[in-house]
This record gives structure tokens, C-alpha cells and sequence, in this order.
């Protein structure tokens, strides 16, 4: 047996049945919407100071706020002194849903640092976004904090995406984690293997 | 006619140069109307919606808030391929836009956008046609409106198409039947059918102190005018037989210049019965207590009820007239453009409902209310 709820039928009432007053309310509220609108975008074009006209987000002048867990593109960090944190220890290629990351590991010629990583590339066309490569990583080496959601390109080449373009990213510290890390601190890039090669 | 012509050389040139001129301001006039008022329709609607309306078209990066997109709405259209469906009648389907377009613009012809001005001795009257059937002229102009919206779901061998057309068409029909009996209100109160003389009788004073404006002695004329004329124009809230992209209208196998044709016509549509509006009911030119010298021998100016006079130079009474008109038509086409934007639509059976059962008996009411309070009053 379904329950039945009996529903009373709400009828208009005589003064609303004329059918005009309804109308003339429905118009004042669209009304005061243009107007207080329209005064604001005068306000705004004479220069004062008034709230915003509209709730568009006039991209790509504005950008919309994101917060500092918003996952857009990936990079990797570097360390103080220039080398890469990424240990190749391959937790975030184990941990992608999706198999997208592969890495490449090398001996790396600092002593305190067994590995480090020759070649890391990331498929961006099969990434999907989930952000657990960034929670597997014990270094804090890869974070998807970027920022970076104009993510197109004229061809599939283009969104495979290398140790280079990876760690270009990775020189400018924002959105500081951990405490004692400082915010927007440019580091200057070390190449390791170049530092092997005894230049 | 009422005036006889002065047939003689410099007159008769004369008069032709003024006819032209007169022409030439109202067609332009519309038609900068319409395309203005799409380029209205989307920021307005825009901007009572908390968004800004189309920006982003430029020419050599200037934007001109809006009005360069408008500008490549009609490029687009004038540019588009015009398709016939294999099957379809080419010379109905193209003669159809025409018969959508062509009445708007001579519907105005008998409208008095302006007072009469004293050139070179003579007196112009800013109105075309001095018909003393003015509005049956205009009523019959909108009766030709209907065949353009037959002929196109006709010849446009298209089931959905035709049942639109006829959808269109049985709207328009019944709204026109309102707006001529809305109408005869404001015709028997004022006694003339000539939209001049309408608007010249509105400046009475009723009582000493009331302008006798249509929508103050005919207030339930208007309240029904306004939604028929809407509907009328298959408007919104009445746009069922457009519907766009909702319903296979009348205008489906329509595209290019054609089709923007029909969308240009309604828009001047509007334009042009917000004129009529104005006239018949906010009285047209005119000002409140602001009387010419024609009026008030030689005293031009504003006569205040009160008994205070403050005296006006001729040409400075034409121009608050002028500008008295304008107002009132922009008053009125931002009205139009906001019950389009604010209501949902009507569905059909509700449409014909609201015309037949609900407008007419009013409208009726109305004329006989009239008739009986014109004759007590004149006892």
C-alpha cells in the first residue's frame, strides 16, 4: 500500500485571480534589480566606489579566487639549495589511479640522497585530477597547488608533460605548507646531472 | 482631404521636400529604433540579471558596451545561406518576410511623432498622413500583419512549420480583436480617430487641474491595450508560436536575411505600437500644463492650475515636446522589454483563454461603461 498525502489545492485569492497586482509585484522585483544594478555600473564608470554591478567573472582580466587545495597542474619542488626533492621512490606513480606518471631513477651524486629522478613524465590526458600522487609523496616533491587550469593545446604532444616543464614550475614556492616555509621564495634551479658531469 | 494644396511651383516643391523629409526621419527613426532596442533587449535583460550583457565584440578595440555585437548579429545574418526546403513554394516564402515587415513601417505613417512647427509661414504638422480614419489605418495595417506569419508557415511545405503559422496566426487575430475594441474607448471619449487630433485633445484640463491623458480616462483601455499589443507582436510573455528553440514555429525554414527580416520586423513592430501607445493613452507630445500659442492665444508656455503662468518661447515649447515624446516612448519600450524578461511564458489554450473569456467581456464592459459616463457627463 503507498502512502497517500492528501494535498489541498491552494487557489488564488480574489485579489490575486485579477491577476495585475501579481504582475506589478513580479515587475518591481526585476525592476529594483535593474536599477540598483544600472546605478551601480554608472557608479563604477564614474569611478566611485560601489559594489560589484554583477556576479559575472570578467575572465581573463578577473580570475576567479581558488584555494590553495585546488588541484590544477602539477609540479615538482625543489629544495633550498637547488636540487630537486623528488626522491624517486615511485610512491606517487604506485599510488595514480590512472598509471599516468613514469618515472625514471638515477644515483644521484649528492651522498645524503640515494636517487633522484632523470626522467619523470607525467600523461596529462590521463590524468584525472584526483590529487593522491600529492598525498603518496613523502617529500613533498610533487604538488598540484599550481593553480593553472588553462590546460589546452594544439596537439596531444603538448599535454605530455616532461621533468623540465615539471620542475620549471617547482622554483617558486607558494601557498606555503608546512610551517617555516616561506611564501613565494624563488629558488634558483639545480641541475644534478650536470652537477655528475663535474660541471 | 482637409487642406487644399497650394498648386503652384515654389509651394508644391515645397511640399514634396517636407512629405520626404518627414518620411525619411520616421523609416530611419524605426529603424535605428529596432536595431537599437536588440542591442537594449540583451544588456537590459542583462543587467536586470545581475550579468553584463555582450562586450566583448570590437572594432579596432573599441566596444561601444554591446552595440558592435549587434553589429555582427546582422553582418551573420545578412551573410547567412538562404535554404529552401526542396519541396517549399519559393516565391510565398519569399514574399512572406515582406508582408511582416511591410505594415509596420506604414502604420506609423499616420502617427504625430512631434507638434506642428511654423516653417517659412506654413504650418507642419510632424505626422504623414492626415487621415481622419487614422485608426482604422492602423488597425488594418495589423490585420495585413497576419498573412505574412500564413504565408510562411505555408510555403515552407513543413507540417510543424504550418501549424505554427496557424498557431501565429490565430493569436494575432484575437489579440487584434481586443486591441480594436480596446481603442474605442479612448476614440469616443476624444471623438476622433485622427491619432493629431487625439493627441491635440489631451491637453484639456479635466476639472481645472487633470490632464485628460488616455491612460486617466480610459485607465482599463490601457490595461488591456498594452498586453494585446504584446501579444500582438508574438511577445513575451506570448511568444508561443516564436518560441525559438523551444517549438517549430512558423519562421523554422527561415535563415539569413529572411529570417531577419521577421526578427527585424517584430522590433520595429514594438517600436511602432509604443508609438501608438504614447498617442492614444500618455498623450503623445504633449506636457503636463504646457500649452503653445496656438492653444492659449499668444500665451505659450506653462499654465499651472493654480493660476501661474511661466511664459515659454515657441521654439523652447517644440522642444520640450519633442523631448516629452521621446521619453515616453523610451519609457515605454524599456517597459515592454522588461515583461518580456520577467514573465514565464503563456501556454496556448491559456493565451486564447486569457484573449477571449477574460479580455473581450472587459472590453466590452469598458466601451459601454464609456459610453453610458460620456453620457451622463454631457447632460
Amino acid at each position: 500500500m503507498i502512502d497517500v498525502k492528501p494535498v489541498r489545492k491552494i487557489d488564488l485569492t480574489l485579489w490575486q485571480k485579477t491577476y495585475y497586482p501579481e504582475l506589478i509585484k513580479g515587475m518591481m522585483v526585476t525592476s529594483r534589480h535593474f536599477f540598483v544594478n544600472l546605478s551601480r555600473h554608472f557608479g563604477k564608470a564614474l569611478g566611485m566606489k560601489v559594489e560589484r554591478p554583477m556576479v559575472t567573472i570578467m575572465y581573463p582580466e578577473e580570475r576567479r579566487w581558488l584555494s590553495p587545495r585546488w588541484r590544477g597542474l602539477h609540479r615538482l619542488m625543489l629544495r633550498p639549495d637547488g636540487t630537486p626533492r623528488c626522491v624517486a621512490c615511485m610512491m606517487c606513480e604506485t599510488a595514480c589511479p590512472d598509471h599516468c606518471i613514469y618515472i625514471t631513477a638515477a644515483e644521484s651524486p649528492d651522498s645524503r640522497v640515494e636517487k633522484y629522478p632523470i626522467a619523470f613524465e607525467i600523461d596529462l590526458l590521463r590524468c584525472c585530477f584526483c590529487g593522491l600522487c600529492a598525498e603518496a609523496c613523502p617529500e613533498d616533491a610533487i604538488r598540484m597547488d599550481t593553480g593553472y587550469l588553462e590546460l589546452a593545446g594544439y596537439s596531444r604532444s603538448e599535454f605530455y608533460l616532461d621533468r623540465e616543464f615539471l620542475l620549471r614550475r617547482g622554483e617558486v614556492t607558494t601557498h606555503a605548507q608546512f610551517p617555516g616555509e616561506l611564501d613565494g621564495v624563488t629558488v634558483k634551479r639545480v641541475d644534478l646531472l650536470k652537477m655528475a658531469k663535474g660541471h | 482631404m482637409r487642406s487644399v494644396k497650394n498648386i503652384s511651383g515654389v509651394g508644391m516643391w515645397f511640399d514634396a521636400i517636407v512629405v520626404v523629409a518627414k518620411i525619411a526621419v520616421v523609416f530611419i527613426g524605426i529603424l535605428t529604433g529596432a536595431f537599437v532596442l536588440t542591442w537594449v533587449e540583451r544588456k537590459q535583460s542583462a543587467i536586470m540579471a545581475d550579468r553584463i550583457g555582450a562586450n566583448r565584440c570590437g572594432i579596432l578595440g573599441i566596444r561601444l558596451w554591446g552595440l558592435i555585437n549587434s553589429l555582427a548579429d546582422a553582418m551573420k545574418m545578412i551573410f547567412k545561406e538562404d535554404w529552401l526546403p526542396p519541396k517549399g513554394m519559393r516565391f510565398l516564402h519569399a514574399v512572406a518576410p515582406v508582408f511582416a515587415m511591410f505594415p509596420v513601417f506604414m502604420t506609423f505613417a499616420v502617427l504625430p511623432f512631434g507638434p506642428p512647427i511654423e516653417i517659412a509661414g506654413r504650418t507642419i504638422k510632424l505626422q504623414i498622413l492626415e487621415l481622419d480614419i487614422g485608426m482604422l489605418y492602423i488597425l488594418a495595417f495589423g490585420g495585413i500583419a497576419v498573412y505574412g506569419v500564413m504565408l510562411a508557415g505555408w510555403a515552407s511545405n513543413n507540417k510543424y512549420s504550418l501549424l505554427g503559422g496557424m498557431r501565429a496566426s490565430a493569436q494575432m487575430i484575437s489579440y487584434e480583436i481586443i486591441i480594436g475594441l480596446s481603442l474605442i474607448g479612448p476614440i469616443m471619449v476624444y471623438g476622433t480617430l485622427d491619432p493629431g487630433q487625439m493627441v491635440m485633445a489631451q491637453n484639456h484640463l479635466l476639472w481645472g487641474w487633470l490632464p485628460k491623458w488616455g491612460v486617466i480616462v480610459q485607465p482599463f483601455a490601457f490595461l488591456l491595450f498594452l498586453p494585446a499589443t504584446m501579444a500582438e507582436t508574438k511577445r513575451a510573455p506570448f511568444d508561443l508560436p516564436e518560441g525559438e528553440s523551444e517549438i517549430i514555429g512558423y519562421h523554422t525554414e527561415y535563415s539569413g536575411m529572411r529570417w531577419g527580416m521577421f526578427f527585424l520586423g517584430e522590433f520595429c513592430e514594438i517600436v511602432v505600437l509604443a508609438a501608438v501607445l504614447v498617442v492614444v493613452f500618455f498623450g503623445g507630445y504633449q506636457f503636463p500644463y504646457l500649452f503653445d500659442g496656438k492653444e492659449i492665444l499668444g500665451q505659450p508656455g506653462f499654465h499651472f492650475p493654480w493660476g501661474a503662468y511661466v511664459p515659454l518661447g515657441e521654439w523652447w515649447v517644440f522642444g520640450i515636446r519633442i523631448l516629452s515624446f521621446s521619453f515616453k516612448m523610451l519609457v515605454i519600450l524599456w517597459l515592454q522589454m522588461q515583461i518580456r524578461w520577467t514573465f514565464p511564458r503563456f501556454r496556448y489554450d491559456q493565451l486564447m483563454r486569457v484573449s477571449w473569456r477574460e479580455m473581450m467581456p472587459i472590453a466590452l464592459a469598458n466601451i459601454a461603461v464609456t459610453g453610458v459616463i460620456i453620457m451622463l457627463l454631457n447632460r
